[in-house]
């Protein structure tokens, strides 16, 4: 699926909305906790800065706060202490400024079934106080490949159309900001692929983008940065490419016939550690980089060279899901 | 204020009235004409005269009252319970508009709609008995006050109900019994003493009486504690919402 939008206009709100630079923060949470009414804590203290431009994606199990953060930045949930800033508006005391800069795609699949596509998305953008736009709306509509179905009723439509409708809607007022709650969930291989089309096209017309996700595939293909959460706490924040990187790096353990006190002055050009007592060399290497070569086979005449026997080896590579796991279960 | 936002939100309750508008209009107009039939006629014909007034014409406010209250209790609270329902209700709340907002879209629509209706039924009432309107002013205020007033209590009953069964409680247990038995096709002359004054607890007594003194110049209660009646409604009705936005009740967590 390609955007066809012309480049004059762009989905995301600028001008009026005061779009600012690419890469300024756009969201700001702080210390955020909400306690529901059944004493269970969901949020604990988050604190969270989205960037101007980003897709960022929240990753964490059922249940871990991802919809109850967007809920609270959204203005669904009240939160019990913290606030939240959007684009410099206080989400609370300034909600109107605050909530016109945001476009919400909820979790669930909900649609008026009997009203049409058009008139559906023109009633969000009415409802957000927009006037009307008709130009505007055949744009998004036009994006999300959804103009040929404009007259259609809602109850018509397949799945993966009414989550695109949902998008519209969100997008129809022309947010700064675009949250998406669990867009794949529920939806199949080919239409997964197809809403990340989506969503990057979106980003590429300007678009912040945070969507929440417990596919580890997800995050990990969309997202600028990601974010863990667990039982209501952010427990990481991280460059998706830095977290890629302890993905891509593997370790080779060499065990020693004969222990060493130290890394013999002729290995130094290796990245090398000592480990186990001296029984074991432990070389780092990155498997992104596997072009330009390991190292492993001038290590090991390095080795020979040097006199050193090998009784055996193995390796290891840490994946993100496995950095996922341990941060989830609270290992880490 | 924001306007637009209203304005869509009151348009947008308009359109499904309409989309529906063989159950919204005709179906209201069809069962005050079959009142007509049976009570009009059919009884009518055997009761002469109540308080000066032939008991055709005698029983037109009562129905149109009748009319006014369920459809703007019904018409409110489907109108909010729906998208509670079908969840769509997160759009509404994530917008950039004020609570009160929100209720002049949802009520604004719901009252318009029972007005509308009310007029209508009267029109229709007027092809079956002959009447006059003595104070046609007032009629429209105690129309319109009474339309908003119920469609407020839609609302909190539309926000309340947690499911379909819920929703049609309080019109079917409490609405339609009060309406019933609040003077619509008598005059609490009629009734035996001890429940003349158990009556007069019955506050849709009150609006029938009011709404009729101003066809007819003459009700069962004065006309200023018909008045007083819906003004203290409208005050609770308002309180009450006013509480519900306040806490987030069954709205927001």
């Amino acid at each position: 699926m390609t955007l066809t939008t012309p480049s004059s206009h762009t989905l995301a709100g600028h001008g009026a909305n005061g779009g600012g630079e690419p890469g300024t923060p756009v969201i700001h949470v702080e210390k955020l906790s909400k306690i529901y009414g059944d004493g269970f804590q969901a949020l604990k203290e988050v604190d969270l800065t989205i960037r101007r431009g980003e897709i960022f994606a929240l990753l964490g199990p059922n249940g871990a706060g991802k919809t109850t953060l967007i809920s609270a930045i959204c203005g669904l949930v009240n939160a019990s202490s913290g606030r939240v800033l959007v684009d410099g508006h206080d989400n609370v005391a300034q909600y109107r400024q605050a909530r016109e800069r945001i476009g919400l795609v909820p979790q669930e699949l909900t649609n008026e079934a009997f009203t049409t596509v058009w008139d559906t998305v023109s009633f969000s953008r009415g409802l957000f106080g927009k006037p009307k736009d008709p130009a505007h709306i055949e744009n998004v509509l036009r994006a999300l490949t959804l103009w040929d179905k404009r007259d259609n009723r809602l109850l018509e439509l397949s799945g993966g159309m009414k989550r695109r409708v949902l998008i519209a809607k969100a997008l129809s007022h022309q947010p700064q900001v675009l949250f998406l709650d669990e867009p794949t969930a529920g939806v199949d291989v080919e239409l997964r692929r197809e809403m990340w089309e989506v969503v990057r096209g979106l980003r590429d017309q300007g678009v912040t983008i945070i969507l929440t996700t417990h596919y580890i595939e997800e995050a990990e293909e969309m997202a600028d940065r990601i974010g863990v959460i667990r039982r209501g706490e952010l427990v990481l924040v991280e460059e998706k490419n830095a977290l890629m990187q302890q993905l891509g790096r593997k370790e080779l353990t060499l065990h020693l016939a004969t222990p060493l006190d130290g890394v013999p002055a002729t290995l130094a050009g290796h990245d090398l550690a000592l480990a186990e007592d001296g029984h074991a060399l432990v070389y780092t290497y990155d498997v992104t980089r596997l072009d330009e070569g390991t190292g492993i086979a001038g290590l090991l005449a390095d080795l020979e060279a040097t006199g050193i026997r090998v009784k055996d080896l193995h390796t290891r590579q840490s994946s993100l899901e496995e950095i996922f796991v341990n941060l989830v279960r609270g290992n880490a | 204020m924001n306007l637009q936002s209203i304005k869509t939100l009151y348009l947008a309750e308009m359109a499904r009235s309409l989309r529906t508008v063989l159950q919204s209009i005709v179906s209201p107009v069809v069962s005050t004409s079959l009142y007509f039939v049976v009570f009009g006629a059919a009884i009518g014909s055997r009761i002469s005269e109540v308080d000066g007034v032939s008991y055709g014409a005698f029983i037109v406010p009562g129905l149109i009252m009748l009319m006014l209250l369920t459809q703007s209790v019904s018409t409110a609270s489907f109108g909010i319970f729906f998208p509670r329902f079908s969840g769509s209700i997160y759009e509404i709340l994530s917008a950039p508009i004020s609570y009160l907002e929100i209720v002049l879209g949802f009520v604004g629509a719901a009252a318009t709609k029972s007005v509308i209706l009310g007029l209508i039924v009267l029109a229709t009432a007027r092809l079956f008995v002959p009447f006059s309107i003595a104070h046609p002013l007032v009629m429209l205020l105690f129309l319109v006050l009474t339309a908003l007033t119920f469609s407020l209590l839609g609302f909190i009953i539309g926000i309340w109900a947690d499911g379909f069964e819920k929703l049609q409680l309080v019109p079917l247990l409490i609405v339609t019994p009060l309406t019933f038995l609040g003077g619509t096709f008598y005059s609490i002359d009629m009734l035996p003493p001890f429940w003349q004054s158990l009556t007069l607890l019955n506050p849709v007594v009150y609006l029938v009486s009011g709404f009729r003194w101003s066809f007819y110049g003459s009700g069962d209660v004065s006309i200023w504690a018909s008045l007083g009646t819906i003004a203290l409604f409208l005050g609770a009705a308002l309180a009450v919402v006013n509480w519900i936005f306040r806490t987030g009740y069954r709205l927001k967590p």
